[in-house]
């Protein structure tokens, strides 16, 4: 297992564009890194760059240490994940994970002791000596990650594994790739389009636009402080709304009344005229639930509500708002980058479900100001984001993982 | 639901009146025809017989059906060896996946019938070359496979040896050029899968004795780098020897089973450089020359056989008259006496098992091993009887093209 250095890396085509402008990228020993971004931000090409199957234009690929720019893909030593779904029917459970030590010619007890090994880590021990054809079809994909695991790569890698699947076997590939990982500590790359992938599975997340590294951080410190419009738009299901809003003082006049901000976040927005407010979803509730003790720390205001959907845990109104032309367009080129529906300009808010807000109808709405974030249109910036906030739960994700980690080889030594 | 198909659309119009809206899993067997031979999928695939064809389909996830699609139509257009892609069905009821349709490949195997042939002897060797060859074609085209296997190849004879056509892209990437690592990586892939596949057969007792399934996966590797190198190598020589090596490296890339495109010849002082460009076609120049005489399609080197056996009669009917025979005369003198009293010959429980132009192709060895024997020209009537009572039976009858079982069943 090794750690994965990125440096400067640029990748260039032909006719000179630019696939992969200067990326650079510390992937730690065991660590689950997400690529994630629209098609076209270069996350694919990375990744084939790790992999070997792109040349690099400049910058340096470091595996483990060694520099690997100029080595064949098989001897980098990784395992691309999935890349062989077949079962072969005349080959026991235990020969198909097995074959492609077979064909390194590795003697027998080892092969023995690998694919026992990896057979216990995915639960596979019982059908060993069974013929695949009986499988199910989670148990089929598990004897395609049992291949990688046997090889003992230094990293395994994963290009988009579950866009192909029903949602179904998606969802329980997800849990079983994000199990196997933690179980085994091996550092993994993970190119996804899939913000719920990306969110469920990363230790970090590296988000990609056009070629460049937007931010790279914990799921958590990407929802609460994302660096840019780009990354708040991208993270999170339903998306951040986006509202126009002029500073004013403390406060920010938005079409959905005035918004108090704290002191901090005053002279961070002092100076602006037209800005954007990001506010999740779940930042708004049915005012008519808050608890007083919450009700000072957010504003209220009345809108009429378009259409509300009731999901049996939750329950989401759409509320439509007004917003100037140049407003309009920056929203427009956003959801066209994100490759989004396109943002409409009609806020989608989370309220409970036992809430009675009907459709058609004015209702009264609670926003809690704490957490919004301001925007300035031009340039994309979060004009409000607390670096040290966001450092601080990064520093968290990554205690934990090295804990398990720690936890998984202690055991594996203790077994041993 | 939405079909969409290249032309000649007739051929799309048969197949309109089955049941799309179901899955192809519950489809009735009336519809769909037995065929025994082929490879391993991880999808549903059945066949269907209309009109004189035969079709495949297999149902896949839509965006992968159109990737497919477009892409083994550009295949075909540009004389790649790849099946011919008829259509997709996609928005199917009840969110099912989409379904790809390519013709069948008539008188193809898989790769499980060669191991059973009566030639299975050589069948590794010839298999690696093959496998090989469509390998560089599709590396010289920028087509990156990602799952070069057995299972995805389908195998034709070819006068002795084997062409081979790549019959699944779902993992197909195309590019402008491949890199170094591309390619290393596609034929990484390929190893491993043969080897797999052919330990696959090993353990289900399917393997000839002889064949070593590492043995022969660790050969591809170099097989390929030296395929690579001989058709794209650059050479450098001196200005006196540049006629004979141009002459030279273009019969060696024709017998290697390439066709030249372009020479660039780069000369200064200490010499002349020689760029080739191989054209990614597979070669047709018998098959055309073979077409235009006699009306036959057959594959290029079955072409150049039947070519040589025209000659050869032409020769024959000119000393037997003592006068010139022209070449147009001649080919349809052979064809009326010569291959179609071969063919005539075949029982209608033997017809389908090899391709026509494959059963002339072995009736000429068998023809020659006969003489040899004999200590005197046995002559082709001769021949064929004697093939077609001991030689073809022992072709098994699985390998019976899916067309003609289907003409069978409906008494064509």
């Amino acid at each position: 297992m090794a750690s994965i250095e990125i440096k400067n890396i640029v990748k260039q085509y032909g006719d000179g564009f630019p696939a992969v402008n200067d990326v650079s990228l510390d992937i730690a020993d065991g660590e689950f890194m997400i690529l994630v971004g629209p098609s076209g931000c270069g996350k694919s090409t990375l990744l084939r760059m790790i992999v070997g199957l792109e040349d690099i234009t400049s910058g340096d690929m470091i595996i483990g240490g060694k520099k690997v720019n100029d080595l064949a893909p098989r001897d980098r030593n990784l395992s691309m994940v999935f890349q062989n779904y077949a079962l072969y029917p005349h080959m026991t459970v235990f020969e198909n994970i097995a074959f492609p030590l077979r064909l390194a010619k590795m003697p027998d007890d080892e092969v023995r002791r690998r694919v026992t090994e990896a057979s216990d880590v995915l639960e596979l021990k019982d059908h060993l000596e069974r013929k695949p054809a009986n499988l199910s079809g989670g148990q089929r994909q598990r004897v395609a990650m049992g291949r990688a695991i046997v090889r003992q790569a230094e990293a395994f890698l994963f290009d988009e594994p579950l866009s192909n699947l029903d949602a179904k076997l998606r969802g329980q590939m997800r849990t079983e790739i994000s199990r196997l990982q933690r179980r085994l500590g091996i550092t993994t790359v993970y190119v996804t389009h899939d913000q719920t992938e990306a969110m469920t599975l990363g230790d970090r997340v590296c988000v990609l636009r056009k070629g460049k590294i937007q931010q790279v951080a914990s799921p958590r410190e990407l929802y609460e402080q994302p660096v840019n419009l780009f990354v708040a738009g991208f993270i999170g299901s339903p998306p951040m709304n986006f509202l126009p809003a002029t500073p004013k003082g403390d406060r920010l006049e938005t079409p959905f009344g005035e918004i108090v901000l704290d002191q901090k976040r005053a002279a961070a927005v002092a100076g602006h005229d037209l800005l954007l407010v990001g506010i999740r979803p779940e930042y708004f509730e049915d005012a008519s639930l808050v608890d007083e003790a919450k009700r000072p720390l957010g504003s209220v205001f009345t809108a009429r509500v378009d259409v509300t959907e009731w999901l049996g845990d939750s329950q989401f109104a759409y509320i439509p708002y007004e917003a100037p032309e140049s407003i309009q367009t920056h929203l427009r080129e956003l959801s066209r980058e994100l490759d989004a529906e396109e943002l409409r300009t009609q806020a989608i808010v989370s309220i409970d479900s036992t809430s009675r807000i009907r459709e058609g109808r004015e209702a009264q709405f609670w926003l809690d100001s704490r957490k919004v974030h301001v925007f300035d249109p031009e340039t994309g910036d979060n004009l409000t984001r607390d670096a040290e906030a966001g450092a601080e739960l990064t520093r968290m994700a990554t205690q934990d993982r090295v804990e398990q980690i720690e936890e998984v080889r202690a055991a594996s030594v203790g077994a041993a | 639901m939405r079909f969409l198909f290249r032309p000649p659309a007739h051929e799309a119009a048969e197949l309109l009146s089955l049941p799309w809206d179901q899955p192809l899993e519950e489809w009735d067997e009336q519809l769909l025809l037995e065929v025994p031979q082929r490879g391993i999928s991880r999808h549903v695939v059945r066949f269907v017989a209309s009109g004189r064809h035969v079709y495949a389909l297999k149902e896949i996830a839509e965006r992968l059906a159109r990737h497919e699609y477009a892409l083994l139509s550009h295949f075909e257009e540009e004389g790649l060896p790849t099946v011919s892609v008829l259509g997709i069905c996609v928005d199917r009821p009840g969110q099912q996946e989409a379904i790809l349709v390519t013709r069948y490949l008539e008188y193809s195997m898989s790769y499980r019938w060669l191991f059973s042939s009566p030639r299975a002897e050589h069948s590794a060797e010839l298999l690696l070359d093959t496998m090989v060859e469509l390998l560089v074609r599709l590396h010289l085209a920028g087509v990156f496979w990602g799952d070069c296997s057995l299972s995805n190849t389908l195998f034709r004879p070819d006068a002795g040896a084997l062409a081979a056509y790549l019959v699944d892209a779902e993992t197909v990437e195309r590019h402008p050029t491949l890199s170094a690592g591309q390619r290393r990586y596609d034929v990484d892939l390929a190893r491993e899968r043969v080897g797999a596949e052919l330990l696959d057969l090993q353990f289900g007792g399917l393997l000839p004795e002889g064949i070593d399934p590492i043995t022969t996966a660790e050969g591809l590797p170099p097989r390929y780098e030296a395929l690579w190198e001989e058709v794209t190598a650059e050479q450098v020589f001196g200005a006196d020897e540049q006629q004979w090596r141009i002459t030279e490296r273009l019969q060696r890339l024709n017998d290697l089973g390439f066709d030249v495109g372009e020479v660039e010849l780069i000369t200064s002082p200490e010499g002349a450089r020689l760029r080739v460009e191989t054209r990614v076609a597979e070669p047709g120049q018998h098959r055309r020359e073979l077409l235009r005489l006699t009306g036959l399609e057959v594959q290029e080197r079955q072409a150049r056989r039947l070519l040589n056996d025209i000659v050869a009669y032409r020769a024959w009917l000119e000393q037997k008259t003592g006068k010139p025979v022209p070449e147009p005369v001649a080919a349809h003198r052979w064809l009326a006496e010569v291959y179609q009293t071969v063919m005539a010959a075949i029982p209608p429980e033997l017809a389908g098992r090899l391709a026509p132009a494959e059963i002339f192709h072995e009736v000429l060895v068998h023809r020659w091993l006969l003489s040899e024997k004999a200590g005197r020209d046995v002559g082709t009537e001769e021949a064929a009887r004697s093939y077609v009572a001991n030689v073809l039976p022992r072709t098994p009858p699985e390998v019976t093209t899916p067309s003609v079982i289907a003409g069978r069943a409906t008494g064509r």
